[in-house]
């Protein structure tokens, strides 16, 4: 009988991934393919880099592809491809910090704030219309001013500012939940705050938790690229996509914007995957 | 809620937007590594007359609350104290700065409300092929950041056509007009998607429901139908969604006047940031935060205004 009891929750939480990951379509298998091959890219980037990502030879610059250079060289004379490889790890570890943090602070604060109801979720709810008013880029560069140019900085600052956001849409999906009947028969029970909120209420809301992550995987690699665009995050001459993009921009005012093209359309790709694989997670997860 | 305390309400969350923001933006230089006069003078090395005549000018001894007040009180009115690197005043650097600026931002939003706007109506009222391309066009252009769309269309129609130039500000206000239009194209294109999916969204659930359905039915010529019953609703989530993307557009600017070498508050708050230029960092993010906070707050007013149900009753969700 026990067997059963525990075998009911299992099977409904297996239905559940199933009907997750079952409506997202064959595009969004795609979009899921693209995403883990990326990944695993920039796991083992610099072990299948043919060539050095570092190594320059000026007389080298802006060559166009040859036998051994698939995508030919940069603005200094480095392998192309060797770079796209290498700098994956730093453009995607960034968003993924980002994500990773923000999803945690959010979820967090939308929890309390709907668990508490009352004076602490207008205390929460009051600050983060406040956190609203930094747009993320502003505070990266801000950051990198005061603690200079770096990855960590700009990761953080950004992960600052998409705190509100997360917040805002998973406190109203916290506060559904909390209302719902079974949270008061767990309460009856006796159960702690803590044991419904970490059992049962998160895990509910995973879905949404989800398709918003991945979301904001999208935004968060858009600004990241962006900011070691303009110089303030990823330095030079560490590879990394955005870098890549402000490294050889003067190549296409010279006609040859290879390098800076490959670097731009690997974020575009990564960005499409993630926004269209969100999308489908999102709307999977409005259906539950 | 009345309308008034409505009103009130924003206006107080608007005050105390700017006063936390203001806060962070001069706390920031204080948890920088380092004491405050290695932050204003770059980390460059200082003789003692020069320290002490930094201490005294920036009033490092004071407490820093007393700082904090002095520095907002000042900026008030329009003092944002000296540029390190420039030996100049910041608010006349800055002030320079302002109409590309703003030119480029407002350009942008022209073209998110018109492209964007006009986008999602044509693509949620007809159906078929014209949909199809509006949809297909707008996932795409969603996911171009801004710095990619400068990179192509610099390399399409400056380089290749030479239609555009590639970079700089020009002179006078056509040729002006004419410098901005790649970088206003480059700033507005993501944001135009956003617009677009949301107004055809907004416009296909309006066009669904059973009031629109009852108009057809009894007979009220279309163009009225669309005019009175389907813009009118879908105007509420539209002019949400094109405020809150037209405000971040303030921000990315940076981006794209990086890109084009425009010489605008955002390229300029870049430069400072890398050399350390603190009190012209301070000085534009506050003016970048003021522009952003004060867009939402007008978006939040406009759009009570079309929804009289949000300064009556509670917040919708």
């Amino acid at each position: 009988m026990s067997a059963t009891a525990a075998a009911v929750p299992a099977t409904v939480e297996r239905a559940r991934r199933r009907t997750l990951l079952g409506s997202i379509g064959v595009v969004g298998w795609i979009c899921l393919a693209v995403i883990v091959l990326v990944f695993v890219i920039a796991l083992i980037g610099p072990y299948i880099a043919p060539y050095d990502p570092t190594q320059s030879d000026l007389s080298l610059s802006y060559v166009g592809p040859d036998g051994g250079h698939v995508l030919g060289y940069d603005a200094q004379g480095r392998d192309v491809l060797s770079r796209l490889l290498v700098g994956a790890r730093s453009s995607m570890s960034g968003p993924l910090a980002v994500v990773l943090l923000s999803m945690f602070a959010g979820t967090l604060l939308a929890v309390t704030a709907a668990w508490r109801r009352g004076l602490t979720d207008a205390g929460i709810s009051a600050g983060l219309d406040i956190a609203f008013a930094f747009p993320g880029i502003l505070l990266a560069i801000l950051a990198a001013a005061v603690f200079g140019a770096s990855l960590v900085a700009a990761t953080l600052a950004i992960a600052i500012a998409y705190t509100p956001y997360v917040a805002r849409v998973l406190r109203g999906a916290a506060l559904k939940e909390r209302s719902l009947l079974y949270v008061s028969a767990l309460e009856v029970q006796g159960a702690s705050a803590l044991s419904i909120c970490g059992r049962h209420l998160v895990p509910n809301m995973l879905p949404l938790i989800v398709a918003q992550a991945t979301i904001m995987f999208g935004w968060a690699m858009v600004d990241l690229a962006a900011v070691s665009y303009l110089g303030l995050g990823v330095q030079p001459p560490d590879p990394n996509w955005g870098v890549m993009i402000s490294e050889n921009q003067a190549g296409i005012l010279q006609g040859y914007p290879l390098p800076a093209l490959t670097a731009s359309l690997c974020i575009v790709v990564v960005v499409v995957a993630f926004n269209v694989l969100g999308e489908r997670l999102y709307e999977a997860a409005q259906h539950q | 809620m009345s309308l008034g305390r409505f009103l009130l309400r924003r206006f107080i969350m608007l005050v105390v937007s700017l006063l936390v923001a203001s806060f962070v933006i001069f706390g920031a230089v204080y948890l920088a590594p380092g004491n405050p006069v290695s932050a204003l003078t770059g980390g460059r090395s200082v003789s003692a007359e020069a320290l002490q005549v930094l201490t005294e000018r920036y009033h490092l001894n004071d407490p820093f609350i007393v700082q904090y007040g002095r520095w907002l009180g000042n900026a008030l009115q329009g003092d944002l104290g000296i540029s390190i690197t420039n030996r100049a005043d910041v608010s006349t650097l800055i002030a320079t700065r302002i109409p590309t600026t703003a030119g480029l931002v407002l350009y942008a939003s022209l073209l998110v409300l018109a492209v964007g706007v006009g986008m999602g109506v044509l693509g949620g009222l007809r159906r078929g092929a014209v949909d199809m391309t509006t949809v297909i066009v707008s996932a795409v252009s969603a996911a171009i950041p801004a710095f990619v769309a400068a990179i192509v269309l610099i390399l399409v129609f400056a380089v290749d056509l030479g239609w555009f130039p590639a970079y700089g500000n020009g002179s006078g206000f056509l040729d002006s007009i004419w410098h901005l239009t790649l970088p206003a194209i480059a700033l507005a294109i993501s944001a135009l998607a956003i617009v677009a999916r949301v107004t055809r969204a907004a416009i296909r659930e309006e066009v669904g429901k059973e009031h629109v359905q009852t108009a057809v039915s009894r007979g009220i010529p279309r163009r009225q139908i669309i005019r009175k019953h389907v813009m009118r609703n879908a105007a509420i989530p539209i002019t949400t969604v094109s405020g809150v993307t037209i405000a971040s557009l303030i921000a990315v600017a940076a981006v794209v006047e990086i890109a084009f070498s425009l010489n605008g508050l955002g390229s300029y708050l870049v430069q400072s940031a890398q050399s350390k230029d603190l009190a012209v960092v301070q000085g534009i993010s506050l003016l970048l935060v003021t522009a952003f906070v004060v867009v939402n707050t007008l978006v939040d007013l406009l759009y009570a205004t079309l929804d009289p149900r949000i300064a009556l009753g509670s917040r919708a969700l």
